[in-house]
């Protein structure tokens, strides 16, 4: 999946779904937009995922199909799986500790290398491809700009999803409130100073549209 | 990662007959919940298991009930941030929501759940690295114990020398918590104090009684009327991590000036266990001062045999005491 060792199984993969692609039925999604081939219930009553399953996922507000297995991580499903691959939510460490990997799913951050995709079925899933309604930033997209709340860059996504799940759920967020919601990212070039501008401005920003 | 089937019950009864009986196959099938644990083991390959078994289709594992006495009885299946949202649970369990909020990270805390958070694996570097195969991966040496050992137990500890990394269990053990676990003949109820065991008293690779054919379904967290409840964690990076030591202090506290009736103090991050000090408690109660949160402190950490690498956790527990109870005293 993620784990660089195996990664060059996981690609060989996806170019193979590349090529077949149009070969892949779509019939119809059971309940669990699942496909019928490798899953399904028994005569126990238990839904089994095993093997390659067909899943749609609703991506920033749009339904998308894509081929995992249950071991797929969202992360992996998103970057190397879908077509074409939403890359914006960037891949460090894979092991929850950097946040680069931040999403939203039902408006709650979350690491998308630590969620299986077969699990984000039926949630409604936001990436940083996803935040702006058209043109128009999302305050704290817009606010990282003004701010020059980045340097290299890599870890920005992440920041923004989780700075913005507060905001959109808090728009009275304190400071302290603001560095507790991004205290499970991590910036290697050290730009906190500025992303906390970048926060503090973001929801003044919000505050006012409020009013 | 290996590749693994993943079930999906709709019952206990279901998920209960997906799992291993013999304790040698228990890691051959995982309960998955949040994951946020499980997966980074999955992906260090510290366990391969073939079977997930997911939790989250089961109802009503994902509520906090309120009982009538005040009391909560939780879900295994509540995430860590509704723990620390939930308005009964931070104005009469304070503890406990505090130490929900300190866990991890926003990203962590959406997904994680309370059954996970109390059945999470050890952080020591030993044995999350796949390379190790320390005493907890059924090696035969603990390598913590003539190694680097910074992070590792100064009390309780032998012949593995591991910290239970939760945060809600010492103050879930501060409240008396009883935990449910449910198994095919039925549910069995115990204080979540006597749910973990030290690695000399029993099997060394877990941290519980956990059977392999059971599941931890609920915590009851009887209500306390009349008493405050502070948790203290101390990390060695400012924004998040696991606990260096961490202190869960209750009391029960009355008249002016200030006198303590009644009072619970456990350690986390010190020990393979949430630590309880139920001397260091008694030396709390009577008149409110910090001489006695010294004493308390001094009892805390009566015992500990510190490694070569964590001698400064004595300090530091003795000063997370101070810090705890002079908060409740504020309260």
């Amino acid at each position: 999946m993620g784990d660089p060792k195996r990664s060059g199984v996981d690609l060989s993969r996806r170019g193979f779904l590349k090529s077949a692609g149009g070969l892949a039925a779509g019939g119809a999604l059971g309940e669990s937009a699942l496909s019928a081939a490798n899953s399904g219930l028994l005569g126990d009553g238990v839904e089994r995922l095993s093997g390659e399953v067909e899943i749609e996922l609703t991506l920033n507000g749009a339904k998308r199909k894509v081929k995992v297995e249950p071991r797929t991580t969202l992360l992996s499903a998103l970057r190397e799986r879908i077509e074409p691959p939403l890359s914006g939510t960037k891949e460090v460490c894979d092991m929850g500790s950097c946040g680069a990997c931040t999403v939203h799913v039902d408006q709650k951050p979350a690491y998308a290398c630590l969620l299986l995709a077969v699990d984000c079925v039926g949630k409604s899933i936001t990436t940083i491809e996803g935040l702006a309604k058209g043109d128009e930033l999302h305050p704290v997209q817009k606010a990282f700009c003004e701010h020059d709340a980045l340097m290299c860059g890599f870890c920005t996504p992440g920041f923004v999803m989780a700075l913005s799940a507060c905001l959109d759920a808090k728009p009275e967020a304190t400071l302290d409130e603001l560095k507790e919601a991004c205290a499970g990212n991590v910036c290697r070039c050290g730009t906190y100073p500025h992303i906390f501008e970048a926060a503090v401005a973001a929801q003044r920003a919000k505050q006012g549209a409020k009013r | 990662m290996k590749a693994f089937e993943l079930a999906r019950p709709v019952t206990l009864d279901q998920a209960l007959a997906e799992l291993e009986k013999d304790s040698a196959k228990r890691d051959r099938t995982k309960l998955f919940a949040g994951g946020q644990d499980l997966l980074t083991e999955l992906k260090e390959h510290l366990v391969e298991p073939d079977k997930l078994v997911d939790l989250k289709r089961i109802p009503g594992l994902d509520r906090i009930e309120v009982q009538a006495d005040g009391s909560l009885v939780i879900g295994c299946l509540v995430t860590l941030a509704t723990l620390a949202e939930h308005p009964e649970t931070r104005n009469f369990f304070s503890a406990v929501a505090e130490a929900a909020r300190s866990i991890g990270s926003a990203q962590i805390r959406s997904q994680g759940t309370v059954g996970g958070n109390l059945n999470q694996r050890p952080r020591c570097w030993y044995y999350r690295n796949e390379q190790a195969p320390c005493l907890k991966k059924g090696g035969s040496e603990c390598f913590a114990y003539a190694g680097l050992n910074k992070y590792n137990a100064i009390l309780g500890g032998g012949p593995s020398y591991i910290v239970h990394p939760s945060d809600l269990a010492p103050a879930l053990v501060a409240f008396d918590a009883e935990v449910t676990l449910r198994g095919a003949k039925g549910e069995r109820k115990l204080s979540l104090e006597k749910f973990y065991t030290l690695p000399a008293e029993a099997d060394v690779t877990r941290e519980s009684v956990l059977a392999p054919d059971e599941i931890l379904t609920h915590v009851r967290v009887p209500a306390k009327p009349g008493w405050t409840s502070t948790y203290v964690k101390f990390k060695e990076r400012g924004s998040y991590d696991f606990a260096l030591a961490s202190v869960a202090v209750a009391v029960r506290a009355t008249g002016s000036p200030r006198a303590i009736q009644d009072a619970r103090l456990v350690l986390g991050g010190v020990a393979p266990k949430p630590w309880s000090a139920p001397k260091a408690a008694e030396a709390l109660v009577g008149v409110d001062d910090p001489k006695n949160w010294a004493a308390a402190g001094n009892r805390a950490v009566a015992g500990a045999e510190p490694l070569a690498h964590n001698a400064y956790k004595v300090p530091l527990v003795k000063g997370l005491i101070l810090k705890a109870m002079e908060a409740l005293a504020k309260r």
